[in-house]
């Protein structure tokens, strides 16, 4: 019912022929505080009702004006709003929010649910302790290619924070922000960092202690497909990186695991579902977050993190998509949301939420105790995206000479 | 003499209005993205398909996809046609809600259908544990597959083969029987020839779906290429990698030969009403 009143034609296009309704004696009962009204037939009026008159109509006050009709049988009065609020739901509702609220889309990739939705509501509380009326933030989640291309077939995203540098270029490659936009925040634009660490069952039966032992006989790895999901192609750089620093053939050894692999889902929740819920695999190659979040949801007493000697720095990286900010006060808005990911408070959710941050001065010490020191290989070390993602990933890459029929 | 005109008017009115209303709504729901698809390939061009479809990885995934349809719908055709009967002919508690069960697999949105199976037959899952005592593997291998198409295309052969089975005149039969034929040959020779047109229309509707069929599947696939990797996620891949063409390309070959498939049951279906003389 809220929110009708000021916009009654609306409701018009919706009841063209309101049927009459039945005469009824209100002056018997209680008079209800807030009625609605029909005048002639289809004008629909709305207010605390204000008069009672002998013939059964009412007069309400309108917001202006008083306006008298005959009072709308509660149970059509039922239909009409049940109606309206679909007709809102539908699309009308931009009309009813309030003119100033600026809003921002932040289309990211899929293990990012947990900690964009508390570091929406932390920003939010901070935006408005800033002294800015409160702003309506959005998050749309999926796999980092195909949010990727969402944006470029016309998603209106302010904010990308997707899993690889790549799918940002391919972005920028369709004019929607500067080439050099990696340049634009600090740390190559990314606010948090993860790695790749290994997800064993309880006690470690297979014994999996480094990347050699993935290809030991019996052993089942899950990963999601490389092509399909931004976290996989960590995954497979890391193990790559593991094979050159200890004098394997890479090719070879990568080509190897993924012959141990049962079930190649396309996305990284999909793997980690896969492993923990199906039972598939005696390991799964998962992002650092992802496998601590594993152990929060699905309990401790289940899976035993194993932390390999080598692994691989991954930087999702954050951007402003320049061609879809529409106003200064939403430029203002989406520089804020980006900038607060680096500031302290930013930093203690994203070390909360299972992420390497940069900041720990007010993270919690437990957050950042659990990390353990690795050595990281970088992007840079496999010449960048540009180069990697078409010589490993690309039609007919390293990753596709993998599966030819013998 | 007046020539005769190109178009005889029909004498029912409302043709003009009522066929631009089809029209337009045809065109803005099926003839554009096809056409769009067709344009995207055509100007990727013929050798640039082909060079795209002829590798084994594709051609390995269309064999997987078309092939198991094929199973899927052949099993509907003969599991669905039974359960109509089943459901038009004989009256026990709990029909209705049999009936209504039937509809489900349109209901349910794919990707909770793939869930739920997949969860069921994993070799954790409650029928998944018993097969994988006999050493059977229904999940992540191409049971699974064939499990999800069967699913999603169980509706389609039940629901129209009802109504014809409704209309079967009872008379029928009992001429069959009292001209001494066996309930064999009344079966093959009576009943079965009414039904086929009807049941090889839902078998077309269900392989047309189980090769589209992606939201399901790709839960309980396993999709390992070459192995269990259906042909829309070859698609699905092509796009991941901007690789817009491509993906283009292996869709215009998917749909080539689900023509081809369609027009073959199509043909099968003129030639069996041709057969029993009636439509």
């Amino acid at each position: 019912m809220i929110a009708l009143a000021p916009y009654p034609s609306l409701i018009l296009g919706l009841m063209p022929a309101l049927p009459l309704p039945r005469r009824r004696n209100t002056q018997s009962k209680e008079p209800p505080m807030y009625a609605t009204i029909t005048l002639a037939g289809t004008v629909t009026a709305q207010g605390p009702q204000t008069g009672a008159h002998a013939d059964g109509r009412i007069t309400v006050h309108d917001g202006s004006r008083e306006v008298t009709g005959w009072p709308i049988a509660r149970s059509l009065r039922g239909a009409l709003s049940g109606l309206a609020l679909a007709v809102l739901g539908l699309g009308g509702g931009a009309a009813f929010q309030p003119a100033q609220a600026e809003t921002l889309l932040n289309v990211s990739y899929d293990p990012t649910r947990e900690l964009y939705r508390e570091l929406d509501q932390v920003f939010a509380d901070w935006w408005v302790a800033q002294g800015h009326d409160p702003a309506q933030i959005e998050v749309s989640h999926g796999g980092s290619g195909a949010q990727a291309r969402a944006v470029i077939d016309g998603l209106e995203a302010q904010v990308v924070t997707l899993a690889l540098a790549s799918d940002i270029d391919k972005i920028a490659a369709a004019g929607l922000l500067p080439e050099d936009w990696q340049s634009k925040l600090p740390h190559n634009s990314s606010p948090y960092t993860s790695t790749i660490v290994f997800l064993v069952r309880e006690g470690n039966p297979k014994g999996i202690k480094d990347w050699g032992d993935l290809v030991a006989d019996g052993v089942e790895v899950i990963t999601p497909n490389p092509k399909t999901s931004g976290g996989a192609r960590w995954n497979y750089l890391a193990a790559w990186a593991w094979a050159e620093k200890n004098g394997k053939d890479p090719k070879a050894f990568v080509g190897d695991l993924f012959k141990h692999v049962p079930v190649l889902d396309s996305g990284a929740r999909g793997a980690t579902t896969t492993f923990a819920q199906r039972g598939i695999g005696d390991v799964l190659l998962a992002w650092e977050n992802e496998a601590y979040l594993a152990l929060a949801e699905l309990g401790e007493d289940q899976f035993d993190i194993v932390v390999p000697s080598v692994s691989i720095l991954a930087e999702p990286p954050v951007a402003l998509v320049e061609k879809n900010i529409k106003t200064d006060a939403q430029r203002e808005l989406a520089e804020a949301y980006l900038n607060f990911l680096y500031t302290p408070e930013g930093q203690a959710v994203v070390w909360k939420n299972f992420y390497r941050g940069w900041d720990t001065s007010k993270a919690a010490p437990e957050d950042v105790a659990r990390f353990p020191k690795l050595d990281l290989v970088t992007i840079a070390d496999f010449g960048g995206w540009k180069k990697a993602q078409p010589e490993h990933f690309g039609d007919g890459g390293i990753f596709d000479q993998i599966y030819v029929p013998k | 003499m007046t020539a005769r005109p190109l178009f005889q008017r029909s004498p029912m009115p409302g043709f003009g209005l009522s066929m631009g209303v089809t029209l337009t709504m045809l065109s803005l729901v099926v003839l554009l993205p096809i056409g769009a698809l067709l344009m995207k390939g055509a100007a990727f061009g013929p050798a640039g398909i082909w060079d795209t479809v002829n590798r084994p990885r594709v051609w390995a995934a269309l064999f997987l996809s078309f092939r198991l349809s094929l199973f899927a719908a052949l099993f509907n055709l003969v599991f669905g046609t039974l359960l109509a009967w089943v459901l038009v002919r004989y009256r026990f508690p709990g029909r209705r809600l049999l009936d209504a069960a039937v509809d489900l697999p349109f209901a349910l949105p794919t990707a909770v259908a793939g869930i739920a199976l997949t969860a069921l037959y994993a070799p954790n899952g409650a029928f998944g544990s018993l097969a994988k005592e006999i050493g059977w593997k229904i999940a992540y291998s191409q049971w699974g597959i064939f499990l999800a198409l069967v699913f999603v295309g169980l509706p389609f052969v039940t629901r129209t083969v009802q109504p014809v089975v409704e209309e079967i005149d009872r008379e029928v039969e009992e001429a069959s029987a009292t001209l001494g034929a066996g309930r064999l040959t009344t079966i093959t020779r009576i009943i079965l020839p009414m039904l086929a047109p009807a049941a090889l229309t839902g078998f077309a509707l269900a392989l047309a779906r189980a090769v589209g069929e992606y939201g399901s599947v790709i839960f309980i696939a396993g999709n390992i290429p070459l192995v269990t990797e259906i042909a829309p996620l070859l698609i699905v891949i092509q796009l991941e990698e901007f690789n817009y063409d491509a993906a283009a390309a292996i869709g215009i070959a998917m749909l080539l030969i689900s023509f081809a498939m369609l027009l073959v049951i199509n043909l099968i279906q003129i030639w069996s009403r041709r057969r029993i003389g009636h439509v």
